[in-house]
Order: C-alpha cells, then sequence, then structure tokens
C-alpha cells in the first residue's frame, strides 16, 4: 500500500477513474502515513474523516457508473490559513485557537465541490508572516531534507506555506494548497524540491481566507510537479461575487493546454536578479535553466527591471501596512482569544488581548504598518511605496514589449536551518528579493526545482508571466521539469 | 527617521497590543533596522508617477441592493468569547 502515497494529483485521479485501486485504498494510505509523520509537524488539524468520506463517495459514484469529478479520489492538505467549516482554522496564532469557521472558504469549497478529500489542516508562519515557518505559535515545520553533510541539522521548509511544502516532499499528500503575498508558496517549494504557482492576481477568490495583506494575498496549488499543479489550480481558480478584486473570468482548461514545446516563445532574463553575493549554484542554476529552456525552442532575450532593487522595501511597507489594517479585527469581541485582566475596561481588554494572541513577528509587522500609516508619516512611506510599485509594474510591462516569460532563480540560497536567520528579521526578509516583485505587479509566477545543491538540497527555478498567462508559466515550467528530471526525494528519517 | 522609545508606545497604543518599558526597549533597534532599511525608496523620483491602486485592471461591480444573507445569529455568535442573550458581550464602556 505505501506505494500509493508516491503518486501524484494526476495518477491518483486516473487509477481511481480506471479502478487501478478505490478512493478509499488511496486516502487510507495517505491517513495513515500523516499520522506517522509527526515529527514534521506538518499538520496542525488531522480530519481523516474529512478524506475518507470524500474517498466513498468516489468509489460510490464509481460502482453507480457515473462519471466521477476532477479530483474524485484525490486527498489534499489544506493550509490552515483557509476557513474550512467545523473544523479549526488558526491561521497558526493563539489569536485564533479553537476557531472553528461557521463557513467554507471559496476555494477550499471548490475543492471539495470537484470531488477532493481533506486529509487535515497544514501548519504555516503565524498569519501567514515569515519565511521559514517559524512564526508558527504550534511549532516550526522542520522540513522533510536534511543535508547530506552528514549532520541532522533540521532545516527551515520554506515559509508561510511550510506545512504544505513539508508534507508534499515527505509524500504525506500528493498535493496541498498554498497562499502567496511576496512568496509563500515559491520559495518553499523551491527549498523542498516541489512545485507551486501563485496564479495572476484576482484569478482564486480570497474570500474565507484569512487576510494578511488583501492587495498582494493569492491562492495557488503545491505539489509534486506542474501537470498537478495545473489541476489543482484549475479546480482552485474563478469568479467569486464575494470577493470585490475577484476577476470575472473563465477558468482556462490549464491541464488540456500544457505545451512543453516554447518554440517562438521569447524568455527574459532580468539583469538586475544579478544580485551581489549570490552563491554561485544559484548562479549555475540559472544558466542550467536558460540552456533548458532554450534547448526547448526558446529565444532568451536580456531585459532590465531597473527598480527591482526597491520591491522589497516597498514590499515590507504595504504588505505591514495592510496587515495592521487587516488584523484590526482581532479585538476579543467576536471571535477568537479574549484577555480580560482583573477590572480592565474595553481598551485594556483590546491591547491585552491583541499582546497575548499575537506573536512577536506579527506583533513587529503590526508595528510597521501602524507607524508608516500614522498621521505625518503616511506619504513619506505609505504613498511613496505604491508609487514605487506602478513603478515596479511598469518595469514589467516594458519588459513585456520584448519578452513573454522571465525566468529567475526563485530564492537566494537553499533551505537554511531553523534558528539560523530568526534572530534577524531583516536576513529574513531578504530571502524574498525573487518573489516579491511579481507579487507587487499581480503577475502568475511558478517555482518548479531545477537540481540539488551541494549539500544535497533543492534549488527552484522562478517563472514569470504577464497577467492571466498562466498557461504560458504552466508550459515553461513544464519544458524546465521535463529537462531536470528532477527525481530526487529525502530519505525517510521521521 | 528613527522612533524613540516613546513613539514605540505611541505606535503601540495606536495598535492597541499592551507592551511594557523592557518590550517597547527592546524594539527600539529592532524597528530602526528596519526602517532605515526600507529608508532607501526616498532616493526614488516619483514626482510623475501615481501611487498603484489596483495590479490588474478591474473594474468594480455593482450588485443589486438587496439583502443576501441574514438570519445567522447562532453561527455569527458561536466563535464569540462571550455572549449572552444573542449579543457579543463586553466589559462595562459607560459609567
Amino acid at each position: 500500500m505505501s506505494q500509493l502515497t508516491d503518486l501524484g494529483v494526476a495518477e491518483l485521479r486516473d487509477g481511481v477513474r480506471s479502478g487501478v485501486f478505490s478512493a478509499v485504498e488511496v486516502a487510507d494510505a495517505f491517513i495513515t502515513r500523516v499520522s506517522q509523520a509527526k515529527a514534521l509537524n506538518a499538520f496542525l488539524v488531522e480530519t481523516p474523516d474529512h478524506a475518507l468520506a470524500a474517498a466513498k463517495e468516489a468509489d460510490t459514484a464509481r460502482a453507480a457508473g457515473e462519471a466521477l469529478k476532477p479530483l474524485a479520489g484525490v486527498p489534499i492538505g489544506m493550509k490552515d490559513l483557509f476557513c474550512t467549516r467545523g473544523v479549526q482554522t488558526t491561521a497558526a496564532s493563539h489569536m485564533l485557537e479553537g476557531f472553528i469557521p461557521q463557513y467554507e472558504s471559496t476555494v477550499s469549497g471548490k475543492l471539495w465541490e470537484a470531488g477532493a478529500g481533506m486529509l487535515g489542516k497544514l501548519n504555516l508562519d503565524q498569519f501567514a508572516m515569515g519565511s521559514s515557518n517559524e512564526t508558527s505559535y504550534f511549532g516550526d515545520v522542520v522540513s522533510p531534507w536534511r543535508r547530506a553533510d552528514g549532520g541532522n541539522a533540521p532545516l527551515a521548509p520554506g515559509g508561510s506555506s511550510g506545512g504544505s511544502s513539508a508534507a508534499i516532499a515527505a509524500r504525506l499528500c500528493p498535493g496541498a494548497t498554498g497562499t502567496d503575498t511576496g512568496g509563500s508558496i515559491r520559495q518553499p517549494a523551491a527549498f523542498t524540491g516541489i512545485s507551486g504557482i501563485k496564479p495572476t492576481y484576482g484569478r482564486c477568490s480570497r474570500w474565507g481566507v484569512v487576510a494578511f495583506a488583501s492587495s498582494l494575498d493569492q491562492a495557488g496549488p503545491m505539489a509534486r510537479d506542474v501537470r498537478d499543479c495545473a489541476i489543482l489550480l484549475e479546480n482552485m481558480a474563478g469568479f467569486d461575487a464575494k470577493d470585490a478584486t475577484s476577476l470575472q473570468l473563465d477558468v482556462p482548461r490549464w491541464e488540456h493546454g500544457l505545451d512543453a514545446s516554447l518554440a517562438g516563445k521569447r524568455i527574459g532574463i532580468p539583469r538586475e536578479y544579478r544580485v551581489d553575493n549570490m552563491p554561485s549554484e544559484i548562479e549555475a542554476l540559472w544558466q542550467q535553466g536558460i540552456d533548458w529552456v532554450k534547448d526547448a525552442g526558446a529565444e532568451i532575450v536580456e531585459v532590465s527591471l531597473p527598480h527591482t532593487k526597491y520591491a522589497l522595501p516597498a514590499y515590507y511597507i504595504i504588505a505591514p501596512a495592510e496587515a495592521s489594517s487587516n488584523l484590526a479585527r482581532y479585538d476579543g469581541v467576536r471571535y477568537g482569544l479574549r484577555d480580560l485582566p482583573e477590572g480592565a475596561n474595553l481598551q485594556e481588554m483590546y491591547a491585552a488581548t491583541r499582546a497575548d494572541g499575537f506573536g512577536d513577528e506579527v506583533k513587529r509587522r503590526i508595528f510597521i504598518g501602524t507607524y508608516v500609516l500614522s498621521a505625518g508619516f503616511y506619504d513619506a512611506y505609505y504613498t511613496q511605496a505604491q508609487k514605487v510599485r506602478t513603478l515596479i509594474a511598469q518595469d514589467f510591462e516594458r519588459a513585456w514589449e520584448s519578452c513573454d516569460l522571465l525566468l529567475t532563480p526563485t530564492a537566494p540560497s537553499a533551505a537554511f536551518a531553523l534558528g539560523e536567520k530568526q534572530a534577524d528579521p531583516l536576513a529574513m526578509y531578504l530571502n524574498d528579493v525573487f518573489t516579491v516583485p511579481a507579487s507587487l505587479a499581480g503577475l502568475p509566477a511558478m517555482s518548479v526545482p531545477g537540481g540539488l545543491d551541494k549539500a544535497g538540497l533543492p534549488l527552484g527555478l522562478q517563472i514569470i508571466g504577464k497577467p492571466l498567462d498562466e498557461q504560458g508559466v504552466l508550459n515553461a515550467g513544464l519544458a524546465i521539469e521535463q529537462r531536470a528530471g528532477f527525481v530526487a526525494r529525502p530519505e525517510q528519517w521521521w | 527617521m528613527s522612533v524613540d522609545t516613546a513613539t514605540v508606545k505611541k505606535v503601540a497604543s495606536l495598535a492597541r497590543i499592551a507592551l511594557d518599558e523592557d518590550q517597547a526597549a527592546r524594539l527600539v533597534p529592532e524597528l530602526n533596522n528596519i526602517l532605515g532599511w526600507i529608508e532607501q525608496l526616498g532616493e526614488v523620483d516619483t514626482s510623475a508617477v501615481q501611487p498603484m491602486t489596483a495590479v490588474i485592471p478591474n473594474h468594480l461591480r455593482l450588485r443589486d441592493d438587496v439583502v443576501t444573507d441574514g438570519g445567522i445569529r447562532e453561527a455569527v455568535l458561536a466563535n464569540a468569547p462571550q455572549g449572552e442573550h444573542g449579543f457579543f458581550t463586553v466589559p462595562k464602556v459607560i459609567e
């Protein structure tokens, strides 16, 4: 039975459809594997009943000769940022510990409607704020990967979707949801040797997703290969009247449209992404990626995105500003934690509740956000950052005049050890240097595994596309995937 | 621009997050480090640039002005830390 958990989304779907195995067999195999992987701390809540119920429905439908739903027989993991009716949703915070949503997020609801089952809720950085999954109130997620140096230093699975990346890399689930505000799908995917795509802003509804920075937050799938990402994304995307920024567009048939030939495509290499102190292995992988897409028929074009260096500082004004506003809702009155010290008045209750319910990184960002939005500083910081954001978006628009896609590394390093960057928030922020610009411009972007570094850890390549060109991004990802032949997987130690 | 302990306490009070002296003092260098770094945005000439309002062009939709939800008081109150008689309850706010 153990080999069932080695299969991906497409293989499981097709196997259940053709009757090679039953959906219940699949669900059982993954449920067992999840229950044996506590050492990774990837799951905050396990929901075997949910996965089994969906599996039984798939098997019953098949027995009755009915057409199976698009994801029938596929159990997945759900990042604990998506509200799931009747199942605790915490955003990995103390603030929402014990919170049981009375409604289902649009994206998770679509996945259940498509026949998927839920194995459980996945750990993440608290309120999705972090790049290493070390800010979770419920403990770090440990990457299943280890350096080949014989040391057993526990490594970061990336963040904020670190539970998702660790669970997929460890074969605890074939796919999972992630959310990406500044790289939270792509960087963890790169750190763990899996694939993940952040679609164009507005493709996936934000309704029912715990909000971090609303102008940047976007849901997307994470899985072991490009096809699986396409399948999941098709079942997550789509117009939702409940999200004012949802795009009123049909969902393309991305899986059907997959094509690894890049003939006629021009792929831009942004020169500003050659940052100082980039490890030579990242540089080499990037060159390798260029050779792969050339081999697939693409023409390589050097492009310039002159405002790249300002993307991170702009992001670390805009995202905390929006977060400070979004997180004002946690007041100890309507849901979540309440800390009411003896004799406290209402204001004191708010302050005590929020001091107790938020972790250090969340508070740090609320303080930065509150400061940059406060009277006298608003224009110097927030308005200036939004103007720089316009310039960054214009850089991309100019680049699209000479190319169709961009190819860059996903992250400036391989996975670092847990604790290594904890002491210095700025060093941690710099990890998002390659992912943040596409977030600020709302562009679709994906990470695919490219190879291993000398320590045996995965490195990812990022493809950025024009607005709404997820198909182009997926196709370039597929071309790289076919040439990279990435089959490495972490040895099971947990 | 840099912050001092008084500014940090002011910001914490605006954010409604309780902070003691020690915590405020610890945050001063931390926040200054981050603010010093984001300060570099000041060097970009943005005099002819409009601030970003929407990353993907999208017009705001209008919908019919009708009630689409409601009658779910139990669900609304289900996660309240304290609720009584169908209301959220808070400490007394009027003397």
